[in-house]
């Protein structure tokens, strides 16, 4: 009987302490989304201004730039998967894999090969575990993103979509190097504490909004160009990836520490939970037991009575 | 009255200046720019490495470090856009 209830202490300590180190993730998250959702701010103006500005260029640019203009004949497709670097955040991977996977999937049927690269430590273990081939892959990052990250990523990106215009059907164009025609990105977008939802989109080639005077009713200004607005494109417009993906980032560490804070909160109440019901389990069986020992003494006060009075 | 230029100069990651100036000058790929107040607008790419100068009322010189920059004036003002961005050292004064 005390062993039991010696047990049962054991067990309620190791959940008190996993449930003090649940806590203490679920809080620690909870600054990171605070911090998360600043930077997302912060980054807000330079999306905001670049995106102006483009659309000022490509109402006055010939928009035939390379990443402007979709390919008539799709071969490969690209496809970036932003994971996590740390698990212990529900089902914030395995939702951004599976999305991947849809996305993948229904590129293949359109009967296109794919290539695919992963930021994220748990997405990178997940496909090499399944011994996938991956085209590209980062880690290190996936908490705290800087904008050094993204443009990595987005330069290796370009290049290959670039290098996709001249490939054949199978083979390498004359540049050698097998690229893609078109890039999509699967990330998880923040939209509230409690919803952070995978979504694909597309990255390139992209669509820019062409603005006429007709249309706004207000005269666009006429803008001067230096240099001219063919070249300025094409130094925008790897700018405006970068930061279509720095932004992408931003928002899956957001959604990551929020499904990390929601993962570690129900492990908290959990633990809590199962802490109320061993304690109970423990002091019935430490009753039981005073119960017990006490019916053995009146029993063998009994007993020593009676054998008293048949002397 | 002398008007004056509203000037933002925003990187990636953050708001780096906003204000009011009465000159803001920086070097194009084309050449050095001065922008004044009620200049047309105009799109240009900074050259690499590149220094933002932003003459306040006062005489008051803020001096920024932009790489990978781009300057968008409009009517309402001047927005330097920049991947990087840092205040000048001293030294980096000419």
């Amino acid at each position: 009987m005390a062993g039991q209830v010696r047990v049962l202490r054991r067990r309620i300590r190791a959940t008190r302490s996993t449930k003090k180190i649940t806590k203490a993730m679920e809080l620690v998250a909870t600054s990171r989304i605070a911090k998360a959702q600043e930077r997302v701010a912060a980054s807000l103006p330079y999306a905001r201004a670049i995106t102006g500005v483009l659309t000022a260029l490509a109402s006055n640019a010939n928009v035939n730039h390379p990443l402007l203009v979709p390919r008539e004949n799709v071969r490969r497709a690209g496809v970036l998967l932003v994971t996590s670097d740390r698990g212990l955040c529900g089902g914030y991977n395995a939702n951004a894999i599976k999305t991947a996977e849809q996305l993948l999937t229904k590129l293949r049927e359109e009967g296109k090969q794919t290539a695919l690269y992963v930021i994220g430590r748990k997405g990178i273990s997940y496909y090499r575990f399944r011994g996938r081939e991956l085209a590209g892959t980062w880690s290190g990052f996936s908490e705290q993103p800087r904008f050094d990250n993204a443009r990595e990523v987005g330069e290796t990106l370009i290049s290959a979509f670039v290098a996709g215009a001249d490939d054949g059907d199978d083979h390498a164009g004359a540049d050698g190097i097998l690229g893609v025609d078109e890039l999509h990105i699967v990330y998880t977008q923040f939209k509230s504490l409690m919803t952070q939802t995978a979504t694909a989109t597309f990255l390139a080639p992209m669509q820019v909004e062409e603005r006429t005077t007709e249309e706004h009713g207000q005269l666009l200004p006429a803008y001067e160009f230096e240099p001219d607005p063919d070249a300025l494109l094409d130094a925008l417009l790897p700018k405006y990836i970068n930061t279509r993906i720095y932004a992408a980032l931003l928002d899956s560490a957001a959604s990551e520490s929020a499904s990390r804070r929601r993962a570690m909160k129900s492990a908290t109440d959990n633990a809590e939970e199962m802490i109320k019901r061993l304690t109970r389990e423990m002091n019935s069986a430490r009753q039981a037991a005073i119960t017990q020992e006490i019916s053995e003494i009146v029993g063998g006060v009994d007993a020593l009575a009676a054998a008293g009075s048949e002397r | 009255m002398a008007k004056e230029l509203r000037v933002e100069l925003v990187a990636v990651e953050e708001r780096v200046f906003t204000g009011t100036a009465e000159l803001v000058s920086a070097r194009t790929t084309e050449g050095e720019l001065g922008v004044l107040p009620g200049h047309a607008p105009m799109l240009g790419q900074l050259a690499e490495p590149g220094q933002v100068r932003i003459k306040q009322a006062g005489g008051n010189e803020i001096v920024y470090d932009v790489s990978g920059g781009f300057v968008s004036v409009t009517g309402e003002g001047v927005t330097v856009l920049a991947e990087s961005c840092a205040p000048a050292t001293a030294d980096a004064k000419h």
